[in-house]
């Protein structure tokens, strides 16, 4: 069976910590910085468990203010 | 894989929309603006509408869209966004011309605009965002308040005796003979934005093709005026947003006769 691996990065300066995209992934991969915070103040979003992501853009999909990018690999397995 | 071997140009499935300016939006964090901006720029450039488009930004919150979206903008004094839709598209046909509307805005002070640019089926698209909420000014109560929602004005709760009944703009819309596709929307879930982006797809499609007036409303929050987290305003909005403005096509006429 083809394994998908997914990556996120987030442009943490946009970043304004409004928690959708924690909320709307499915693979629990991202949460809120518990300390460090952005230039703006802002607790910014970070990939907190990335091995577990698996590409599928829900959360770039909901963020406001578009600082997440999604990459995608399928592994099939030849 | 590590990181870094997944993180490469050839891997992306997501980037930032080319037309979104690389500026800080003013909007508060988890606004609903900010990804329908997101879906209108998206959508101007898969469609490679991004050099005819004309929009028209509102009074309200998205009064600065002009700053955020790089495309040709007119800014419209409150509520006459359809109005100035009405002459960009009448003299220059061969444009897109879209508007983007609160709801303070829209089926309030522009009430009168709103109905008579649909009426006449002027060839735009209107980009309605409704929260029940006066956003930009502090919270107060808008025609779209729900009963018993607390606002800046209404701090005991809108009541009907006193206030009025909430306004549901959109199915009056949908009974005039100019429009030709209407629609309710969200964009609180992942699949509820790609619904919302393909709604707004097809609007702009109606639009270039001169089809009539297209209407998506999308429900939207505003977790700054409901005093809430972004995350528990998308959970306010869907127990009770959705009663009162539930989600679907209106009215959807493929060709005017």
């Amino acid at each position: 069976m083809a394994k998908v691996f997914g990556a996120v990065t987030i442009d943490s300066m946009h970043c304004k910590g409004c928690e959708l995209c924690v909320v709307a992934c499915p693979a629990d991969v991202l949460s809120l910085q518990p300390k460090e915070v952005n230039d703006r103040g802002y607790r910014y979003a970070f990939a907190a468990k990335p091995e577990a992501c698996i590409g599928c853009a829900a959360c770039a999909t909901v963020c406001p203010d578009a600082c997440i990018e999604v990459y995608r690999v399928v592994d099939r397995g030849n | 894989m590590k990181p870094e071997e997944i993180i490469r140009p050839e891997n992306k499935v997501y980037s930032r929309p080319r037309l979104l300016t690389d500026v800080h939006t003013h909007y508060c964090p988890g606004c609903s603006h900010g990804v329908v901006h997101r879906l209108v720029a998206e959508l101007l450039d898969e469609m490679g509408l991004a050099p005819k488009a004309i929009g028209i930004a509102p009074v309200g919150c998205a009064v600065f869209a002009y700053n955020y979206i790089d495309i040709d903008w007119i800014e419209a004094a409150h509520g006459r966004a359809p109005a100035l839709a009405t002459a960009a598209s009448r003299l220059n046909p061969d444009r897109l011309v879209f508007t983007y509307q609160g709801d303070g805005d829209l089926s309030a002070i522009g009430t009168a605009e709103t109905i008579h640019a649909a009426n006449r089926g002027e060839d735009i698209t209107i980009i309605f965002i409704n929260n029940g909420i006066y956003g930009m000014t502090g919270g107060q109560m808008a025609p779209t308040t729900l009963l018993g929602m607390k606002t800046a004005t209404t701090p005991y709760g809108r009541r009907a005796d006193l206030n009025g009944y909430p306004l549901a703009i959109t199915p009056l819309l949908a009974q005039l003979d100019g429009t030709c596709y209407v629609t309710r929307q969200a964009v609180h879930t992942p699949a509820a934005v790609r619904k919302a982006k393909a709604a707004i797809k097809k609007a702009f499609t109606n639009s270039v093709e001169k089809r009539g007036t297209s209407v998506v409303e999308i429900v939207a929050t505003c977790n700054s005026g409901w005093k809430l987290s972004p995350a528990q305003s998308n959970e306010w909005m869907v127990e009770h947003m959705f009663e009162k403005y539930p989600l679907g096509d209106l009215k959807d006429v493929e060709s005017k006769a």
